[in-house]
């Protein structure tokens, strides 16, 4: 080959590259590229409760039953239900057909098998369970049935609660693994299996569908319903930075983003063949939770004081931002829309926010300018926002605040100390919670007052406690209303935490998809790619 | 020569073994705990208790470090604390992404780098030796991740001619396998190039006045000779020192790029693993960096001999 002929072959060739399409957009109609709110660094719904394992999980794992987007738990694996007048005996029946990846049938003893690990996991409501089994038995293949001691009204909501951890119903020799200790087998019986040989952790997870998989006959409705995926495979693509990620949907080479970075919301809204809507219509509780074990909180007085000098607008513009539709003010714990959402008892965060009172109060519960150590997460901007806004907030009513930068992985070993303040302990810290979770005391943690025992700050009061158990009870849902009203007013005045206001984030998709519904976890069944 | 070879490499293993030590030291006072992250944010304090214990993190320092150790010599880094993964398998899995990352920044730094220092000070004084500086300052001074989003927003968003983020295996094909990692690389190399084309404009400028480039001038041997055979050549032994120094931050500059072009390379993992406290993966990768970086300056070593036969060892 001559010079010239080098050179025209190899521009040809040149061109012929740059011409080519995309991998990434060969990719075609029947895979789903999704970029997930945070890495799947493991696969264990049970021993870990973080919020991206359980959405891997759901694709994975199928549910006795499944809650819909009206929060009732309706029938998935189960076929139908009875129960005892007394809620003492509750007996199950799963559907014909069950199969998980590897072929084998469910049977009952699988799932008793998980619920018996699920149960010693999941504090709200699993451990109450297994504290009133007398039995939990395998009948026959298909029927398992609890004999409890003591009545148990919410079974339903408990089998089919979306909060985490999820009951995932696994074969009987992975699920019989110790729940603190983490299964290495990711079979179960849902639409999709796990690829564990494509599972680069902190960049991929492949799920591939599962042909076994037969979804009920009705509509799906959030975790309910038939479960149909369009998709062969669906590809979970780890971008860590939220720029990156939002310029790759723009780009085409991802179809689907969970949580855009909220800066980025008006060019992803500007952006050609992008769409962009509001991801969990249950939304955040932002939370300030103090340390009840030591002064000054430790007083009433002094939580009364932060709480009336609180202004949720300031905590909630700097969450989210100017955008003023993502959030809304929040005189009360329980999450907005949802049925027992109550304001009683929440007028101290409504209002012209009052700082003489709150010197006031602090001067009465005995504070004498001792430092205040605030925790701040500074690498998760939520955390970060909310604990600028308290540092300012703190001086302004005249405490002495420590604010400690750290990371949320330091706070997550700090908060969990109960050494005093000034030996490595600590006074507030932020956080928040999903709605998801925030719907019913079930599955609100933070909502916990029973001391050394509940959640981090371990707040003690026998009053909440005694309004928690009062829901337990309540036959119906009027009752219910009735105990969470007085439930809301008695965790307000005893401060249990203070709520900084309910914001929304937006996920963002390319327009080319179809089926994407607004849900406390991504709903991948139903969704299509043209 | 090979007998220094056995000995500089032997040499690395108490270099290793400190690396080991202080690694693990630091890691064990540090702050944070991986047993609360996997917990979860609605997890009880008990709980978070449970799983230090079933993780084996309540155990004393010897006793873990013992334990850590005794595998490491067994050639077993552990298993992921998160993933359940063996750590040598999660290494692998990123060493192709990091590996080709780096290979193609060093190619592109050194092919622009080093003629842009030679040119630069064969034109000592012209506006090609400040224009050559100024581009050199410029890449020395804009941070990587800056960098990164500039070419990502004009070559992928705007031209659309490369991708913004991702890799390709090269088992898939060689373009393919550039096309992902011509930003990454361009926008951590600038850094680089800008460092050793300095280092080669200061050098050369020191070689051109000596005696001996003047006589080979004289002899009338051609200017490009002069400068890429006679100068450069004696020029080469802090190029390459250079380049040996810069790799170390180079390594560091990695972290940020594969982050900025969601790379899956060592660099994400060790900072994924950071942020989770996933000990042994910070341990292993730690161990594996501090053992290349010792024989990158082994290498560096033995070539200088290459380019100045009166080094002997």
């Amino acid at each position: 080959m001559d010079r010239r002929g080098f050179l025209k072959t190899a521009a040809i060739a040149a061109s012929g590259a740059l011409a080519a399409p995309r991998l990434s957009l060969a990719a075609g109609s029947k895979t789903l590229r999704f970029v997930p709110q945070a890495n799947l660094a493991n696969l264990d719904p049970i021993w870990t409760t973080q919020y991206v394992v359980r959405n891997g999980g759901l694709l994975i794992w199928d549910m006795l039953l499944g809650v819909d987007d009206t929060l009732q738990p309706k029938p998935q694996m189960v076929e139908s239900w009875d129960s005892s007048p007394d809620f003492k005996t509750w007996t199950f029946t799963l559907r014909p057909g069950l199969k998980f990846h590897d072929g084998e049938p469910v049977r009952a003893r699988d799932v008793v098998a998980s619920i018996n690990r699920w149960m010693v996991r999941d504090a709200p409501m699993g451990l109450p369970i297994k504290k009133r089994i007398d039995a939990l038995e395998a009948v026959d293949d298909r029927t398992f049935r609890f004999r409890l001691n003591q009545p148990y009204p919410k079974m339903l909501f408990a089998l089919g609660k979306s909060s985490t951890p999820c009951l995932f119903i696994m074969p009987e020799r992975i699920a019989a693994t110790d729940p603190y200790k983490q299964i290495s087998e990711y079979i179960g019986s849902g639409p999709m299996r796990f690829k564990k040989d494509e599972w680069v952790p902190g960049a991929r997870a492949v799920f591939e569908k599962f042909d076994g998989y037969v979804p009920r006959a009705e509509k799906s409705n959030w975790l309910s319903g038939g479960k149909r995926i369009n998709f062969e495979r669906i590809e979970w693509q780890i971008v860590p930075d939220g720029a990156t990620a939002a310029a790759a949907l723009q780009s085409g080479e991802v179809d689907w983003l969970e949580t855009p970075i909220a800066d980025l919301y008006p060019l992803l809204q500007k952006a050609p063949n992008v769409a962009v809507d509001i991801a969990d219509p249950l939304g955040n509780i932002g939370s300030f939770r103090v340390n009840h074990l030591y002064p000054p909180f430790s007083d009433v007085r002094a939580r009364r004081a932060v709480q009336i000098a609180l202004s949720q607008e300031d905590y909630m513009g700097a969450v989210v931002g100017d955008d003023s539709s993502l959030w809304k003010t929040l005189p009360g714990f329980f999450t907005p829309g949802t049925p027992l959402y109550t304001e009683n008892g929440g007028e101290r965060l409504k209002g012209k926010r009052d700082y003489d009172l709150a010197k006031q109060l602090l001067a009465d519960a005995g504070y004498k300018n001792e430092p205040i150590i605030l925790l701040v997460a500074t690498d998760v901007p939520i955390t970060k926002a909310q604990g600028d806004v308290t540092a300012d907030l703190l001086k302004r009513i005249g405490m002495n605040v420590q604010y400690q930068a750290l990371d949320w992985g330091t706070v997550g070993q700090r908060r969990a100390s109960k050494e005093p303040p000034d030996k490595g302990g600590w006074h507030i810290f932020h956080t928040w919670h999903a709605g998801a979770d925030c719907i019913s005391p079930a599955p609100y943690t933070a909502l916990d007052a029973s001391g050394g025992t509940a959640w981090f700050g371990w707040p003690k009061s026998d009053l909440v406690q005694e309004k928690i158990a009062a829901w337990y009870a309540a036959p119906d849902l009027a009752a219910e209303k009735t105990a969470i009203a007085e439930l809301n007013k008695a965790a307000m005045d005893f401060v249990v935490y203070i709520p900084t206001g309910f914001f929304q984030f937006k996920q963002a998709w390319r327009t080319n998809l179809s089926g994407i519904v607004k849900a406390p976890f991504p709903v991948f069944w139903d969704v299509t790619k043209a | 020569m090979l007998s220094y070879i056995a000995r500089r490499v032997l040499s690395t293993i108490p270099v290793v073994l400190i690396v080991a030590l202080f690694v693990f030291s630091l890691l064990y006072i540090a702050p944070g705990d991986p047993a609360a992250i996997i917990a979860g944010d609605q997890a009880t304090p008990a709980d978070v208790d449970r799983i230090r214990a079933s993780l084996g993190l309540d155990r004393p320092f010897l006793v873990r470090f013992g334990d850590w150790f005794w595998h490491i010599l067994h050639g077993d880094l552990g298993t992921s604390i998160f993933t359940n993964l063996p750590v040598t398998h999660m290494i692998a899995q990123r060493i192709e992404p990091t590996v080709s990352l780096l290979i193609l920044t060093l190619i592109i730094s050194l092919t622009f780098a080093i003629p842009m220092g030679v040119i630069a000070a064969w034109k000592h004084g012209t506006w090609i030796d400040r224009a050559v500086m100024v581009t050199a300052v410029l890449g020395f001074s804009t941070p990587v991740f800056v960098i990164g989003y500039v070419l990502a927003y004009v070559f992928a968003l705007r031209l659309d001619w490369l991708p913004v983020q991702g890799f390709t295996s090269i088992s898939n094909g060689l373009w393919p396998f550039l096309r992902t990692l011509i930003l990454p690389s361009v926008a951590l190399g600038l850094i680089y190039m800008a460092l050793i084309a300095r280092i080669t404009r200061a050098t050369m400028l020191d070689v051109l006045s000596q005696d001996y480039v003047r006589t080979a001038k004289a002899k009338g041997v051609g200017q490009r000779r002069v400068l890429f055979v006679h100068a450069l050549k004696n020029a080469a032994v802090p190029i390459v020192t250079i380049v040996g120094i810069g790799f170390a931050a180079l390594i560091g500059g990695a972290v940020v790029t594969e982050s900025v072009f969601a790379i899956p390379g060592l660099g994400r993992l060790t900072v994924d693993a950071i942020l989770r406290r996933d000990y042994p993966v910070i341990q292993g990768v730690v161990l594996l960096f501090s053992f290349v970086y010792v024989l990158v300056n082994l290498g560096v070593d033995l070539l200088y001999t290459v380019f100045d036969p009166r080094i002997r060892y």
